[in-house]
Parts: structure tokens; sequence; C-alpha cells
């Protein structure tokens, strides 16, 4: 037993020299590897976080959210709506939502205006999100202004900033009460943004949105769960643009992996044969091999994970911004909540790991077999 | 005792390149002897060492180590044979660069899972015998060529082999350096370890150290004396 510890030691030690004698060789690979496999990982991170985000959001979300469709456009709903769809077999409740988004040229940036159904904002004040509060250096007591339709000069003062526990839901959010949104966005009386119902049994849905349909011929019903698939389309592993990415990030580790396994050098064969002239076995220089692999690939992928970690929880994803958020204007400064899933971390090392360290072997294997004598010829 | 009966050694078999290296030798090398193959380039000295000292399996015929037969032992059991009883002195050195001296003289070991302080206190006893103490840390390409070569000869004797097989040892060096590597030799011979070399250089089989020379030719055995 501790002779086989000491011959592993012994290996890794000269694994290790092995390594630090052809430097430019291994980091050269090492930096290849990382930045795979930190592309991978941050796409992951990224995409769970944002489908994780995305789903904390939506399971408060309405069951049904009620909007009015004019000419294939979204219009105003009238509230007297509400009574019609109280009266459908299912619904427990309908209530009326004011929300909107407001544009600030100044910052390029796009706010969401609500109106909170709980805990109502007084008159002439408004809760900021972080992300405002951040672009527009706004803390509590200073006064913001923006224009309504009319073009006049609005100022309202900021009573608090909200948490930052969800920035998806919370960076951009204004929170405003009834009168003031009215004057703000010029939606008249009687009239909301949407209408929301919560429904007695959620397999009744579907057959709801279809009786709102017949009831409210202008009317566009929208699911929770519609919108949790879309979602999970958008950004899951095999949808959208993520699948580009991984497959080209994929690629060029198949690539760089076909590489190493065909590239032995003259001179990491003239090794092998040295050494198995001087009495190391076959299963000796593999053992070493896949040591060498394993430095690598190892490091490779905790320098990349981590790095994939800091790019996206703590640089916002800087280098995917302009891909995956194209409509990041509505989004001031976007951070995501940090946020892992440990399977895809385990798949991504089977992915990555796994592969290369084999790959190592399989050249080594071939140099291994041959005749230890060749070294004297 | 080694012991190879109706040796051949036959390359590139069934192809259009056949060549024949060994043909049908018999030899015996006593134990502690220093034995010296002699012959021209070609004719078959290192193949034969390659066989005597399990490096390479021969076409046909038979191995005898210490009346042990060797010939048809799987590639296992054959290296540690190899790691055990023989300590191999190439032609090119075939020093690993880039890592130190020391390093070069542990490799061979290595597999053996030997404790790493006892390993390293032998492999500097090595150096030190052969006045490299100093250059422990030195990488090889950092060593001239004496060093190198006494690096080399450390390398061979670290598992402590009872055989030692060197390869044309003489082929790159300068009289002076050929000379000291046949004083290392006898000092060797003089520890009882079995000698054979592979020459054709006349600083070696002129000798006193030999005590039999084989001399070779197109892969046979031309002439087998002692030489007292």
């Amino acid at each position: 037993m501790l002779q086989s510890i000491e011959r592993q030691r012994h290996l890794i030690d000269f694994t290790l020299s092995s390594l630090m004698r052809r430097k430019g060789k291994n980091f050269s690979v090492l930096f290849v590897y990382t930045l795979v496999v930190f592309l991978l990982a941050s796409v992951m991170f990224f995409t769970s976080a944002l489908r994780k985000e995305a789903h904390l959001v939506l399971t408060n979300a309405p069951e049904i959210i009620v909007q009015r469709s004019l000419s294939g456009r979204f219009s105003f709903i009238p509230v007297d709506y509400g009574k019609k769809l109280a009266d459908i077999r299912g619904v427990v409740s309908v209530r009326e939502r004011l929300w909107g988004y407001y544009y600030d040229p100044e910052f390029k940036a796009n706010y969401t205006f609500m109106v909170p159904e709980k805990l109502p904002v007084e008159q002439g004040t408004i809760a900021i999100g972080a992300g405002i509060s951040n672009t527009r250096h706004a803390y509590e007591g200073d006064i913001l202004s923006f224009t309504s339709p009319d073009g006049v000069l609005r100022s309202y003062t900021v009573k608090s900033v909200l948490s930052e526990e969800s920035q998806l839901v919370a960076a951009d959010i204004i929170l405003i009460s009834t009168e003031d949104y009215r004057v703000l966005s010029g939606i008249p009386p009687g009239h909301a943004t949407d209408l929301v119902l919560t429904v007695r049994n959620s397999k009744e849905i579907a057959t709801i949105a279809e009786k709102i349909k017949k009831i409210l011929p202008d009317s566009r019903p929208i699911i929770r769960d519609e919108i949790i698939r879309t979602y999970d389309a958008v950004f899951n592993w095999r949808s959208g643009i993520m699948i580009v990415i991984l497959c080209v990030a994929l690629l060029s580790f198949v690539i760089f992996a076909w590489d190493r396994a065909t590239g032995l050098s003259a001179e990491e064969k003239g090794e092998i044969g040295i050494l198995k002239a001087v009495g190391w076995e076959t299963s000796d220089v593999l053992l070493m091999k896949f040591w060498e692999g394993a430095a690598i690939s190892l490091t490779a992928f905790l320098a990349g994970v981590l790095l994939a970690y800091v790019h996206v929880f703590f640089t916002s994803s800087a280098l995917f911004l302009p891909v995956l958020k194209g409509w990041s204007t509505l989004y001031p400064d976007f951070r995501l909540v940090p946020f892992i899933d440990v399977n895809q971390v385990i798949t991504l090392f089977f992915l990555t790991v796994v592969p290369y360290t084999i790959t190592t072997i399989v050249p080594a294997w071939r140099a291994a077999t041959i005749d230890p004598d060749s070294v004297m010829r | 005792m080694i012991d190879i009966r109706n040796i051949r050694k036959v390359f590139n078999q069934g192809r259009p390149n056949e060549f024949t290296a060994i043909d049908g030798v018999d030899l015996t090398v006593q134990l502690g002897d220093v034995t010296v193959l002699k012959g021209p380039s070609g004719s078959g000295k290192t193949t034969l060492l390659t066989i005597l000292g399990c490096m390479a399996r021969p076409t046909s015929g038979r191995i005898f180590l210490l009346d042990r037969e060797i010939t048809s032992l799987p590639e296992r059991f054959l290296t540690e044979i190899r790691r055990q009883t023989f300590g191999f002195i190439f032609q090119r050195l075939n020093l690993i660069k880039g890592i130190s001296a020391l390093e070069n003289v542990m490799a061979p070991a290595y597999p053996a899972g030997e404790k790493f302080s006892s390993l390293r206190k032998r492999a500097m006893e090595l150096l030190d015998m052969f006045s490299l103490t100093h250059r422990a840390a030195a990488r090889i390409e950092w060593l001239s060529g004496g060093e190198a070569q006494r690096v080399a000869i450390a390398r061979a004797l670290v598992n402590n082999p009872s055989v030692i097989i060197a390869d044309e040892p003489t082929a790159h060096l300068d009289t002076r350096l050929s000379r000291e590597f046949m004083e290392i030799m006898k000092k060797l011979k003089e520890d009882g370890k079995t000698i054979i070399i592979a020459s054709h250089d006349p600083i070696v089989f002129d000798s006193d150290l030999a005590d039999a020379i084989v001399e070779m030719r197109d892969g046979k055995l031309v002439r087998v004396g002692a030489t007292r």
C-alpha cells in the first residue's frame, strides 16, 4: 500500500517537473483549455442564473394576465372587463394593474413604473430599484423628474430604494401611486394596463383562458406557464443562442483535444522510449501521462469555472452583454444573483476533464507500447 | 550467467525490407566478467545487447538468466527483470533534458515505489561517488560531456543492478574521457558487477579490463575468446 502511494508520488513528481520543462507548450495548452472551460461555464452560469431568476419572479406571478389587443397592438383594458371575467367559473379574483415603461433619453435606460397592489405609495413620492439608484445617483430624499405625455416635467421624492434580492425584478422598477401614475402615463380613468386573474384549480387555466377569448374577443390572455416555457426555450441548454455558443466552444475543444491526441512530439516519444529502456513499464508511462492530463485539465477546469463565476456574477457577463442582452437597456445595471447548479458543474467536468485526460493517454499508449530498444537504434 | 542459444533477430519480417540483424548466435556471459562485443557498425552488436538486456525479444532462440529461461516472459516480468538486473549506459547517454541530474539518476527507480528519502539518499551517494554532488540540482543540458556521462553511469547503477550494459559508451568521448570511463568500469568490476560493452573503440577492446572479447560481423559471431 505504502509502496503504491510512494510510486504515485514519484510519478506525480516526475510529471510536474516534466510539465515545467515544457512551460511554453503547456501554458498555451492550459490557456486555451481554461478559455474553453471559461466560455462553457460562463454560458452555463449565466443561463441557469437567469432561468433561476426568471422562475423566482414568475413563481409569484399571476396565473393569467389579460391584456387588450386592438389591431394586433397592445391597448389599455377597460376596468369593467373585470366584472365579466369574475363571472367565469373557477376564477377566484380579478385585479387591475397599472404599470408601464418609461424611456430615459438622458441615461439611455428603460424604467418600469408600477403601481403596487400592496403597500400603497404616497402621492408625490416614489420607491426606486437599486439599478436606477446607482445609475441616477438618487437616494432617499432626492427628487427625480419624469416627463408626462403632455410634455410637463413632473417631480417625485424618492421615499426608499428597493432591496437587491432579485435584481432582475427590482433593478429598473419605480413604484408610484395610482393617481401620480395616471397623470404621468396618460392612462385614462376606468382603464388599466392589464388585469390579473387567480384561479381555483390550476388544471383549469387553459380552459379559462379559452373562455376569456370567447367572452372578450379583443382580449389576449397570457398564462404564467407559457412565460416560464418561453424563458426556458430562450435560455435553456438545448435552444436559442446558448446552443450556438456551446457548440462553438465544444467544437473548439474537440479540435484542441484532437490536436493533443495526435500531437505527441518526437521529443516526448523519445523520452517515453528512454523511460521504458531504464525500467518503466507501459503502465507507469500511462500513469504518468494520466497525471499530466489530470494536472492540466483540473487546473484549467478550476481556473475556468472560477473565472466564469467572476465574469457572470461580478462583471455582469461583460463578454456576453452585446449578444445575450440586446434588450439590456431595460436594465441600467444588471447583476445576477449568484446561483450555481451543481449538476451542470458536474456535467461540465465530464465534458471537459474526462475527455481531455483520455486524449492525453491515447497517444502515450501508442508510444508506450513501442519496444524499449528503440532508444538504442 | 547469461546464456543465449541459437538467437535470431529479424526486423521487418515478411516485408520487402526484411533484415536479419542476428543470425544464430550462441553466447555465454559469465557473472563478474567484463565482456566486450566488438565489430564494425551494422555487425549486430547493439541488437545483441538489447536481447541480452531483456530490452528486445529474439525472433527465435532461447535466453537463460541464472539458468532460468526468460525468453517468453510477458512484458511486465521482463521489465521487472530489466529494472532489477540490468543498468544501461547508452551511446547518446539518453538523459532526459530539462530535469536535474538528480532526477535523472532517480528516474529508473520511480516505478519500484521506494521511499523518497531513501531513494534520494542513494542517488546522492552515487552522484557523490562520481564527484557530482555539486551538480545534483543542475539541469542535464548545463553539464559538461564528462559530467553528463557520469550522470548516465550513476543512473545505470541506481537500482543496484548486477549487470551493466553499455552501448558504444566512448563513441562521443575524447580519449581522456574514454579512459576515465574505463577507470569507472574497472571500479565497478571490482565491486563484482558483470559488465557487457559493445564497442569498436580500441581503448575499450584493447583494455586489460576485458575478460572476454566477442567479435561480430554480419550478425554472426566471428570469434569468441578470452583475453587472458
